[in-house]
């Protein structure tokens, strides 16, 4: 794109600049670091100019907004239209608390719901299962039956608010209780709006609350996948989260590689199982991580946007434009925060959201100063919250379509990240895909690795964390911590025991054989556990059923 | 103290999944020149104790992120003193407040890690303390 002429020039007077005054000036002071780095490993150079981006291509590189390979953004006005969705993570203890934050959050100008389940729940256990002990309601609201997801809505329009439920292996349970709760609030399904998480492959991978091996999982979210695009279309039917890959330790590059390797996991398996891939891929949405170092995160956005752009039309041969499109949420880093002088997260958080929003997400959440601590208390979710709102309403960077675009460093290291990243996914396809890597424990390998790199670079202070490995202060145990309150296990079990007693037990046991039977076949298992969780079925009781037919993932632990 | 190596179970007790710090120390802990076995996610506290006996460990080191550390670790530490193991020194780690820290001593555990954390400094514990 750029004049030959004038490029040679540039690269001149770059010469000249750093034969004299760059060396003059080393002689007298030398630089901080002998070599300068990302946390990807790419390497920084003193300056960027056009010498560095000489191929760059306007078109090809960026496009317009709104338009192939979305670059610079999903869509045409970006925040001029309207800012992201400002969606704070949140769920503990019983439905009867977690609806009363949310109502909290929705009042207090949050624009979508985000629901944070149990453990017990992520896994497919009832609150009365032995394993689920010490567990229910500690980091995220304990949902056994259709009964308590009543109550976490109530008094929540399901026609106006947008949920994000962050569940995987029982993901079209969740699902089930969701559509159900609809029908009792009068709501046709056609209206719900939301996602479901439903990544089984990062769990195997990064975030371990897997259920079934990789073959039935595959199969219960294409089963979604076909369901939705017949009965719910506006629901996103998966987040592919590179969140947890990067939390567990991967660099940025690591990040958008192996999210996009499982995404291509997913497509595949759809394709394979039937589906038109413009018939589902509009509804995939994708889910990140932000940290620190804002500019190598603004490029990984803008290279992932870029990438799955050509994947879908490329590769997999999508023709309408909306399968092109990277849709995706981002949640500030909770590896980045540190327990010792928490107060030190809200400017950390505030610079990923200014990375996240630069970058151009369609939802955010925000991390709380104290969630190296603990659960957040109110008081720090607001401030959390209202860093988004300053950055939306005060900064100025939303006025603007990406308008870090064209900046020479910004980039070229969106190239480099690409770069990167295309490596790792050819390495990923000559092994057989996504599901073989981690099987093979290959992606879990790398990812420990480089948190093991990490790890070694802070404890020898060659990475500076402010207040942990430099600036330290004597500090007070910090008060105000959210406790949850251990009578909220036996509660839980009270309530599921009282719904066991009372509920229509011959209707139950019916639905859950016809599933059994279903799960059996190659059926679309979701109108069956639908059937089920409509008579009070419990997660647990549905979960079991298939856990017989599947049967259980047993991971391969490599150190 | 005799040039044994010492043999360190590293266990992410309960359905927590977060195995970055864990996976970390296993690491710390082997190039510190100690023999280390990990667990992997979801263990029992009975499934922890039948490892850590069966594999004549001197340490057992939990992580834990998920809050359910007051019901978790203390029972490994009692099933542990049942299974006439108690000179296993017994510690945890992972997001657990300062304030839950003399409950769990009390039960069992020996010393208590929080995030920010060096490993060398639970390296030194480790030999300063192993029995």
């Amino acid at each position: 794109m750029y004049d030959k002429e004038k490029l040679k020039e540039i690269a001149l007077a770059k010469e000249e600049w750093e034969k004299g005054q760059v060396a003059k000036t080393l002689a007298k002071f030398k630089e901080r670091k002998e070599e300068f780095a990302t946390t990807s490993g790419i390497p920084v150079e003193r300056l960027y100019t056009p010498v560095e981006n000489q191929d760059f291509d306007y078109v090809r590189d960026l496009g317009m907004p709104g338009q192939y390979p979305y670059t610079r953004g999903v869509q045409p006005t970006m925040y001029r239209g309207r800012f992201w969705t400002m969606r704070q993570y949140a769920g503990f203890a019983t439905a009867e608390d977690s609806n009363k934050r949310y109502r909290y959050l929705l009042d207090q100008g949050q624009t979508g719901l985000s629901v944070a389940f149990d453990l017990p729940t992520q896994i497919g256990y009832d609150s009365d299962a032995e394993i689920a002990q010490g567990e229910i309601g500690k980091v995220g609201v304990a949902i056994d039956s259709l009964q308590d997801m009543e109550v976490l809505f109530d008094q929540i329009p399901l026609d106006k608010v947008s949920t994000s439920m962050t569940i995987n292996a029982p993901a079209s349970v969740l699902l089930a209780m969701y559509i159900a709760v609809a029908e009792k609030q009068g709501v046709t399904v056609d209206k719900l709006q939301g996602t479901i998480q439903n990544d089984i492959l990062k769990e195997y991978a990064a975030r371990g609350t897997y259920i079934y091996p990789p073959g039935p999982s595959m199969r219960l979210i294409t089963n979604i996948f076909e369901f939705c695009s017949k009965n719910v279309p506006n629901w996103n039917t998966i987040s592919i989260s590179g969140y947890h890959i990067r939390e567990a330790g991967s660099t940025a590059a690591q990040e958008v590689a192996f999210t996009l390797a499982d995404g291509i996991a997913y497509v595949d398996a759809a394709i394979k199982a039937g589906l038109d891939v413009d018939g589902f891929a509009g509804r995939l949405s994708f889910f990140f991580n932000s940290h620190n170092d804002l500019l190598e995160e603004v490029a990984k956005f803008r290279a992932a946007r870029r990438m799955w752009a050509k994947i879908m039309r490329e590769r997999f041969g999508a023709k309408n434009p909306r399968s092109w499109m990277l849709r995706f949420h981002t949640q500030t880093g909770g590896s980045t925060l540190t327990a010792q002088q928490p107060e030190n997260n809200i400017v950390r958080v505030a610079i990923q959201t200014l990375a996240a929003v630069l970058g151009g997400t369609q939802s955010l959440h925000t991390n709380s100063k104290d969630e190296a601590l603990a659960l957040p208390s109110e008081e720090s979710v607001r401030i959390a919250l209202r860093t988004q709102q300053i950055v939306a309403y005060e900064s100025g960077v939303c006025d603007t379509v990406d308008p870090l675009a064209g900046s020479y460093y910004v980039e070229s290291l969106t190239n480099e990240i690409e770069k990167k990243a295309m490596e790792y996914i050819e390495k990923i396809d000559t092994m057989g895909g996504a599901t073989k890597a981690i099987e093979q424990g290959y992606i879990q390998k790398e990812i420990a690795d480089s948190s093991y790199a990490y790890q070694k670079e802070v404890e020898a202070n060659e990475r500076i964390v402010v207040g942990m490995n430099k600036f330290q202060v004597e500090e007070k145990p910090i008060e105000g911590l959210l406790r949850v309150d251990p009578s909220v296990g036996e509660a839980q079990v009270k309530k599921l025991k009282a719904l066991k007693e009372s509920r229509d037990n011959l209707a139950v046991k019916t639905k859950l054989s016809t599933l059994r039977e279903a799960a059996k076949t190659d059926a679309n298992l979701m109108p069956f556990i639908l059937d089920a969780i409509r008579v009070y079925a419990s997660e647990g009781e549905v979960c079991d059923v298939l856990r017989e037919i599947f049967g259980e993932y047993r991971p391969v632990e490599i150190l | 103290m005799s040039e044994k190596l010492i043999r360190v179970l590293v266990a992410k007790p309960g359905l927590d999944g977060h195995d970055r710090g864990a996976k970390v120390i296993a690491r710390a802990l082997r190039d510190a020149g100690m023999e280390v076995i990990y667990s992997g996610l979801r263990q029992t506290p009975e499934q922890i104790v039948a490892a850590a006996v069966q594999e004549d460990v001197d340490v057992v080191a939990m992580s834990l992120l998920s809050g359910a550390h007051n019901h978790l670790f203390p029972k490994v530490a009692k099933l542990l003193a049942e299974e006439g193991a108690d000179d296993v020194l017994v510690m945890g780690g992972g997001v657990i407040p300062d304030s839950d820290i003399p409950f769990l001593k009390e039960n069992g555990i020996a010393e208590v890690f929080t995030p920010g954390t060096p490993t060398g400094e639970v390296v030194n514990y480790i030999k300063n303390n192993v029995r």
